[in-house]
């Protein structure tokens, strides 16, 4: 009984530390780091509230592809991070005072708010309980695949659009190197790549 | 000691207020700023979860997953703009990305 308490403050309390390392870590390699460290118990977070396939999803998409993302951007360019620290002294007051007047206002929230009387019977898909074998990633799969088709393939459309968008973005063709045209060597015909000379005999195949 | 809705809600509220306070701290990088959106977005879908959970709808999951899909398609997009933004002008200083013509 004591386990689950003891797992969620350990897991909060390990990805709001990280979550303050990501905004003030003096190296960006370590920023992206701790983001992932955040991610992971984020992930551990919704596993402890049942809801396993979005953790996967979370480690998967977020430490698998946006984190490594952001590690090689950020390897890859060459920038001065200690210059563009400069002057972060100067926006400490601001933010941290902008931060906890949101973060008073929040929780000053969570003291006053309650769920609608008839929250129950609003439910859009609950949950089906009791079923064994009924798993979380399935109930998820049995709702997505049906009803929420049409959002399903529109975020489809989204990171499709998102994928050409950056390779569009980022190719650029360089001049002075030599590329390989494949079309070109595709279309090469024997006569114009054989020679078949006849070499009399005593001299050579020269001109 | 029952972990409640509220203990999910206060983590991800102090989620968000430490990605609002990334952008205003780290004024100048673009990079830290990315990080600190998804941080947030991070927040939003530890709520959603949340609800979803305590409420037994799981329509609240299969939203949270179309935030990740939009979070991951925004960080694709604003890495992509950033490199061709530093190999153009070779520097990612916000107060100089001000000239809406190349």
């Amino acid at each position: 009984m004591i386990l689950p308490a003891v797992m969620f403050y350990l897991f909060s309390a390990v990805a709001i530390a990280s979550g303050v390392m990501v905004v003030s870590a003096r190296n960006p390699v370590h920023s992206v780091l701790f983001l992932i460290l955040a991610f992971f118990n984020a992930a551990g977070l919704f596993v402890l509230m049942g809801a396993e396939f979005l953790a996967m999803i979370l480690v998967i998409v977020y430490v698998g592809a946006v984190a490594v993302l952001f590690l090689f951007v950020v390897m890859m360019l060459d920038i001065d991070f200690a210059e563009l620290r400069t002057g972060i002294v100067h926006y400490l007051p601001v933010g941290a005072f902008i931060g906890f007047v949101l973060l008073a206002e929040l929780l000053l929230i969570f003291g006053s708010w309650a769920f609608a009387p008839d929250v129950a019977r609003l439910a859009a898909a609950p949950v089906p309980a009791g079923t064994a074998g009924f798993t979380n990633t399935r109930a998820l799969g049995d709702l997505l695949y049906t009803r929420y088709i049409f959002a399903f393939q529109t975020a489809g459309m989204v990171l499709l659009v998102a994928m050409i968008g950056a390779i569009v973005l980022t190719l650029r063709h360089r001049v002075g190197t030599r590329r390989q045209v494949v079309a070109e060597q595709l279309a090469r015909v024997r006569l114009e790549t054989v020679e078949v000379v006849k070499v009399p005999i005593g001299s050579g195949a020269g001109d | 000691m029952v972990i409640g809705l509220a203990h999910y809600l206060t983590v991800a509220a102090v989620l968000f207020t430490l990605g609002i306070f990334g952008i205003f701290l780290n004024r100048k990088n673009v990079i830290i700023i990315l990080m600190s959106i998804e941080l947030m977005l991070l927040a939003v879908n530890i709520n959603f979860v949340a609800f979803s959970v305590v409420l037994h709808d799981l329509v609240g999951q299969v939203f949270a997953m179309f935030v990740l899909t939009v979070a991951a398609a925004e960080a694709a997009i604003g890495l992509a703009i950033l490199v061709v933004y530093f190999r153009n002008r070779g520097t990612i200083r916000v107060e100089d990305i001000r000239m809406m013509r190349g």
